[in-house]
């Protein structure tokens, strides 16, 4: 027994290390027919890591204090040996968090793996989703120049428009009657310790529920139910080690060249990954002309910004808003097709997922810009006269986006659908 | 559902530039590989800037980037009883600037990063006489502007072309008086002054775009190497 | 799984590669965290070399800067001050300075780059604390023999006006003299010898 294996040995009789090594690793069956779409659950693991290695080091030399933020991260900028290299890790990694999110997302609901026995897995991946917005939105404060401070402003202001609770919540989150010092000092404290751990501990039990019923596939087929009779293997399952550790190399070393070529070469993404805005520090007394949300929070600021006030009330923007997050939640029980993955179903459902998508992306762009970037409707107009052209295309796109989700039973229950094949497919 | 899809199309397509109002900006002439104009850039941002402007993120050693010695920077532009060392700061204290001119003059360190290369240099452009202000200047980039127009005496003096149309693009300024730089020379003027503010707001755009080839080549390499490795293993699956 | 043999040499070439190239990317990766826990600008600033005007330090006085965050003497030796240095040997731990506390230009009788001046940081190499000047020679609560020098009052320990520690105190070693070098006759450069510092 050589002196590796005695190790090994001496801790396997104190510690699960091999029969872990195993049953997540080296003897964990999944399907053979991963396509582009299985890349990025692990790439969402290695964006975590990066935000937080990252994370750690910019808060060695972070100062979360009003008057010194703003100047300690044009330190880090300039001063610190690297630093500029870090921050923009840490600034890019955000915003690539998010699209890699999206797209792990996307495959879900392309592939219905968030249909049974999956309904846990896509729960709790809804909350690392809610867990990640909160982290962004805290840390995007911390810079504390003129968009984290009136953006934080804005959002925490929507709390105020909660019925009775509304104005007294808002205080309590900012812990002052406007952003300030205070405010700052606890997003600090959230993004760096509280949010990471609730964030680390969801993935792992996420990661744990997917092990648990085993991963889906493209063609929506479950693996175990052929499985060979003298080693109990599912026949189109494959160990995930080697066989996928060695493919999620050449996606991570795509990844990371898209990620450096942002890095190295346009940090700022035109405005979208470090705004311009923000280069200007905090001002309490000065609005900026134009507040937006960070890219990918703005489908559901349209959605906000498309609700009316009612009864004087902006709490049903603010509700529907909300809504248009927690609905993902529904989504397992709300699919009623015969089959999981879009291969098999039929054009409703292509259809209206294609729809989900168009408005999505346009909720998206028209958040980024304010609701005169399309002009108004001519003044003569009855009920549209003098309204701005977004919002309608955002009412309408709300629509669709919601239609999406609550005409589910009813569509895919009416679809047609092909015949699911026994064994994956390529 | 295909044809509300192409009705959402189309209005994507529509017009996506909502108008502001605001003065057409020229393009900076940005070019951080030019270490000459860089250097002329400080050196006008010290002769007639540092006095209200404050760099206060970008220290006077790291000058060195743009091919200045310690000696030069010493002799040229290092305030009296300062050190290498500290950032650039002014001798004006916040409270006074703030009763002269009204507002602090700000800190341009990461001026060229909010308002963009191409403001910075149409602003500086672009001041006219205006008997209306208190400072007796206004610019046509930004309205009411508070700052007077420190380099009146290279540029020249311009007045509003009451016969132009809209007060934008050429022919928006008429000449009063002639300064010591013809308008060729204060624009080169100017343009170094950009190019100077360009790199101050972001000293390591040089080492970080270099860095980028060297590291998406190494990436280049790895991604071969990780690729034929899979390829190998996954002769395995079929 | 596969028909044909898996080419186990071509695997093991390929892993080792792969880990090479992993290997080059993990300490690329690593120098710019590293590297960032290297003292910033800012610190090295703080931490600059500072200019000292010596042209009105009167003989026998004592001058204290800060540099590092630490009090560094200067001390102008008078003739006699200087000629007692010869004498103190059978008091000192290291007369000669072996160990290595002062730059090799001040491994001399006078530690220094010039006899008359003293440069010298100015915390006792025992726990850190900051003796007291005592150039008084003779003084009658250091024992008459007290030659002047430096006094430690937190652990008794006590230096001479080289700086050189005594015999039978806590402090181990003499007094650190920082690298420096006169700019010109009156102005000193501490915390720089060469030119290029």
């Amino acid at each position: 027994m050589s002196q590796v294996e005695a190790v090994r040995g001496w801790i396997d009789q104190r510690f699960p290390l091999t029969a872990m090594w195993k049953e997540h690793i080296s003897e964990y069956y999944a399907p053979k027919n991963f396509n582009f779409w299985y890349y990025f659950g692990s790439l969402a693991l290695l964006v975590l890591v990066l935000q937080i290695l990252t994370g750690i080091f910019l808060t060695m030399n972070y100062k979360p204090d009003a008057a010194n933020a703003f100047a300690s991260v044009e330190y880090i900028m300039r001063d610190v040996s690297f630093g500029w290299l870090i921050r923009y890790m840490h600034s890019t990694g955000a915003s690539m968090f998010f699209v890699v999110v999206y797209l792990h997302m996307f495959r879900a609901l392309l592939y219905g793996s968030f249909r049974a026995p999956r309904e846990l897995v896509w729960l709790v991946g809804l909350g690392i989703y809610l867990g990640l917005m909160a982290e962004a939105f805290m840390g995007y404060l911390l810079p504390w120049g003129q968009m984290s401070y009136w953006g934080a402003q804005v959002i925490v202001n929507l709390f105020s428009a909660v019925p009775f609770v509304g104005p007294d919540l808002s205080l309590w989150i900012r812990g002052d009657y406007v952003v300030s010092d205070a405010t700052l000092n606890r997003f600090f404290a959230f993004h760096v310790i509280a949010l990471p751990i609730v964030l680390l501990g969801l993935v792992v039990v996420h990661i744990i529920a997917l092990h648990e019923v085993g991963s889906n596939n493209p063609d929506g087929v479950d693996i175990k139910k052929i499985k060979d009779p003298a080693t109990g293997i599912p026949k189109d399952g494959i160990p995930f080690h080697p066989y996928y550790t060695v493919k999620d190399l050449v996606g991570v070393s795509v990844f990371l060249i898209l990620f450096s070529a942002i890095i190295f070469f346009a940090p700022e993404m035109g405005g979208y990954f470090l705004e311009a805005n923000n280069f200007i520090p905090a001002d309490p007394l000065k609005t900026p002309e134009h507040i937006a949300p960070v890219w990918y929070f703005t489908p559901y600021y349209s959605i906000l910004r498309a609700v009316p006030p009612l009864f004087g009330s902006q709490f049903p923007g603010v509700a529907a808003m909300g809504a248009a997050v927690v609905i993902f939640a529904a989504l397992p029980w709300l699919d009623r097709s015969p089959v999981r993955s879009i291969r098999y179903k039929g054009p409703v459902f292509k259809r209206w997922l294609a729809a989900f998508v168009v408005v999505f992306v346009i909720l998206g762009y028209l958040g980024i810009k304010p609701t005169g970037v399309w002009g108004t409707f001519p003044a003569g107009l009855p009920l549209l006269g003098g309204a701005p052209v977004a919002t309608l295309v955002a009412q309408v796109c709300t629509l669709v986006y919601f239609a999406f989700f609550l005409l589910m039973p009813w569509y895919t229950a009416r679809d047609t659908f092909k015949p699911v094949p026994e064994r994956v497919t390529a | 559902m295909k044809s509300f899809v192409l009705i959402l199309a189309a209005l994507l397509a529509g017009p996506a530039i909502a108008s502001s109002g605001h003065y057409p900006l020229e393009k900076a002439p940005v070019d951080l590989a030019n270490t000459v104009s860089l250097q002329r850039g400080a050196a006008t941002f010290g002769s007639y800037c540092s006095g209200c402007h404050s760099l206060g993120y970008m220290r006077y050693s790291r000058l060195t980037d743009i091919g200045l010695t310690e000696a030069q920077i010493k002799q040229t532009l290092l305030p009296a009883g300062a050190k290498l060392g500290d950032t650039m700061g002014i001798p004006m204290r916040p409270e006074d600037s703030k009763a002269w001119f009204g507002v602090r003059p700000p800190d341009l360190s990461v001026e060229a990063r909010s308002r963009g290369a191409d403001w910075i240099y149409t602003y500086l452009r672009t001041f006219y006489r205006d008997d209306t202000r208190p400072t007796g200047w206004n610019n046509l980039v930004y309205e009411k502007v508070g700052m007077p127009h420190v380099l009146f005496t290279l540029q020249g003096e311009y007045a509003l072309n009451h016969e132009s149309a809209e007060g934008h693009g050429a022919g928006a300024l008429i000449k009063v008086k002639d300064g010591q730089l013809s308008p060729a020379e204060y624009d080169a003027l100017i343009g170094d002054l950009t190019n100077y503010l360009a790199w101050v707001s972001e000293p390591a755009q040089a080492s970080r775009v270099r860095m980028g080839f060297f590291v998406i080549g190494f990436l280049l390499i790895m991604l071969v190497v990780a690729y034929a490795l899979k390829k190998e293993y996954w002769r395995d699956i079929h | 799984m596969s028909q044909d043999q898996v080419d186990t040499s071509k695997r093991r070439f390929l892993l080792a590669a792969t880990g090479a190239v992993g290997g080059v990317a993990a300490a690329g990766v690593a120098i710019p965290f590293v590297g960032s826990m290297l003292p910033s600008a800012k610190a090295k600033a703080a931490g600059a070399p500072i200019e000292v005007d010596v042209s009105k330090l009167e003989p026998g006085a004592q001058l204290t800067v800060e540099w590092r965050g630490k009090p560094v003497w200067i001390v102008r030796r008078t003739p006699e001050m200087i000629a007692q240095l010869d004498q103190n040997a059978d008091k000192l731990s290291d007369p000669g300075s072996e160990a290595q506390q002062q730059p090799e230009y001040c491994k001399n009788k006078t530690r220094s780059l010039k006899p008359e001046y003293l440069v010298v940081v100015g915390v006792c190499t025992h726990l850190g604390c900051s003796p007291t000047f005592r150039a008084d020679k003779g003084a009658a609560d250091l024992g008459g023999d007290w030659p002047g020098g430096y006094y430690c009052p937190c652990h008794g320990s006590r230096f001479d006006l080289a700086g050189r520690v005594f015999k039978n105190v806590p402090a181990p070693v003499n007094l650190v003299v920082p690298p420096h070098r006169y700019i010109s006759d009156a102005v000193l450069l501490v915390g720089a010898d060469s030119k290029e510092s």
